[in-house]
């Protein structure tokens, strides 16, 4: 994974072939070349917003959605059983959250073309308004910390997640039905070297008016130690 | 489509999450793969419900047997099954020569059990997978390599899905699956008389 990313970089440089010092592998070279097209170059020049050609309002758009959904339910009603405390079930749901994340940034960054990142409002506006839209058809709204500068919210007013569940089980009231989210988020910024910790301070299923999630990054943005070796 | 990425991601990830935290006692008696098809089949008597709210009464089993193949199939996986046999006593044989859930693994007679732990080596990974899933099936090849030969797990909540929606179409069933060569793979619906 760390290789991926520092050759994307080098490609925005433009120094493909010739003045990478080590010897990435070759799969793994050819791989990350053939994910981002050449001719796609001048569009790294501005923040493209702009989403694939998807519209998620066409109905096999959410026949998919409703796989997914009914799937995470089945595997959650699953864990309920298979494990007594909520906590436990909260752990696993993000431990397969990571799992899940650190691969969707693969397909994130390949399907949206996004310029790189300056500051973290800019990571957290690109996570609520592209990645969610992309993959669960939703927009959070994003709210800042005023006190410091690292710490993000996600309000969700609608979570399709829920879709089909009414309310907790009976015995299950500190269940994050919605944890593998947090995993998702915390293993897809591991990936592009940040990491942050992700979690819910509100949610609708345990009686709060809307779902909330809260974004903390931890240490600073690498400082660039990639393009030192130029 | 964007959203079945995340689906696929999330099914290699029950896959290997039940097998991590099972015991080698349940891996041997196949209680792994009875969780993951039990998960499929509540939610195949959820989809069928939601997909047949406006379609007209079915014939007979064949048109059932159709429809999975044509419409569920369609709206599941994006593709509508390859080829379906039956012997009109029951049994139906449903082939996918490109099968959604496998085509990120392998595209020939390579089955995981024998690749190198270290993924990355693997000559056959770089030409036959889609460049930007590459990643995708890293942990799970390492689990994987203990377990059957043929990746019955993979498909185990395919078959439950299949059950699933037959059972709340009415018709009580037992679905089996094969692969032969990845990433084709033949279920087997044995339909059940009352």
């Amino acid at each position: 994974m760390l290789r991926y990313v520092r050759v994307k970089e080098d490609r925005k440089a433009s120094n493909l072939v010739g003045k990478r010092k080590e010897t990435d592998h070759p799969i793994l070279h050819w791989s990350s070349t053939m994910s981002r097209p050449g001719n796609r170059r001048p569009e790294y020049h501005k923040i493209d917003w702009h989403l694939p050609a998807i519209s998620s309002s066409a109905s096999a758009h959410s026949m998919n959605r409703d796989l997914f959904v009914l799937t995470y339910g089945a595997l959650v009603a699953q864990l309920c059983k298979d494990y007594e405390k909520d906590e436990d079930v909260n752990n696993y749901l993000d431990k397969m959250g990571y799992g899940i994340g650190i691969r969707l940034v693969e397909d994130f960054l390949a399907r949206s073309y996004v310029k790189k990142c300056h500051s973290y409002s800019e990571i957290a506006d690109l996570i609520a308004q592209v990645a969610f839209k992309m993959y669960l058809g939703i927009t959070p709204s994003v709210t800042r910390n005023e006190s410091s500068r690292n710490e993000f919210s996600l309000i969700l007013d609608k979570n399709p997640l829920v879709e089909f569940v009414e309310e907790l089980p009976a015995g299950r009231s500190s269940l994050c039905y919605c944890n593998l989210l947090c995993g998702v988020i915390r293993g897809a910024l591991e990936m592009i070297h940040l990491t942050a910790d992700v979690k819910f301070l509100q949610d609708r299923l345990k009686g709060d008016k809307v779902t909330e999630i809260r974004i903390t990054f931890l240490k600073k943005l690498e400082d660039k130690k990639y393009r030192r070796k130029k | 489509m964007a959203d079945e990425a995340l689906f696929l991601l999330l099914h290699n990830e029950m896959v290997t999450g039940v097998y991590k935290s099972a015991d080698q006692g349940e891996v041997e008696n196949g209680r792994c793969i009875t969780k993951l098809e039990n998960m499929g089949f509540r939610v195949g008597q959820g989809l069928i419900e939601r997909f047949t709210k406006d379609t007209a009464r079915f014939k007979d089993e064949l048109d059932i047997m159709k429809f999975i193949c044509k419409d569920f199939w369609t709206t599941v996986f994006k593709k509508q099954i390859d080829n379906l046999r039956t012997n009109h006593q029951g049994i139906y044989v449903l082939q996918d020569n490109k099968f959604r859930l496998l085509t990120q693994m392998s595209a020939g007679k390579q089955y995981l059990d024998h690749a190198p732990k270290d993924c990355y080596s693997h000559e056959s990974w770089g030409f036959t997978v889609f460049p930007t899933l590459l990643f995708f099936c890293l942990s799970c090849t390492s689990v994987r390599r203990i377990l059957s030969e043929y990746h019955i797990e993979y498909l185990a909540f395919t078959c439950g899905l299949i059950r699933g929606g037959l059972s709340n179409l009415g018709i009580k069933s037992i679905v089996t699956a094969e692969v032969s060569a990845m990433p084709a793979c033949k279920f087997q619906v044995m339909i059940q008389k009352m």
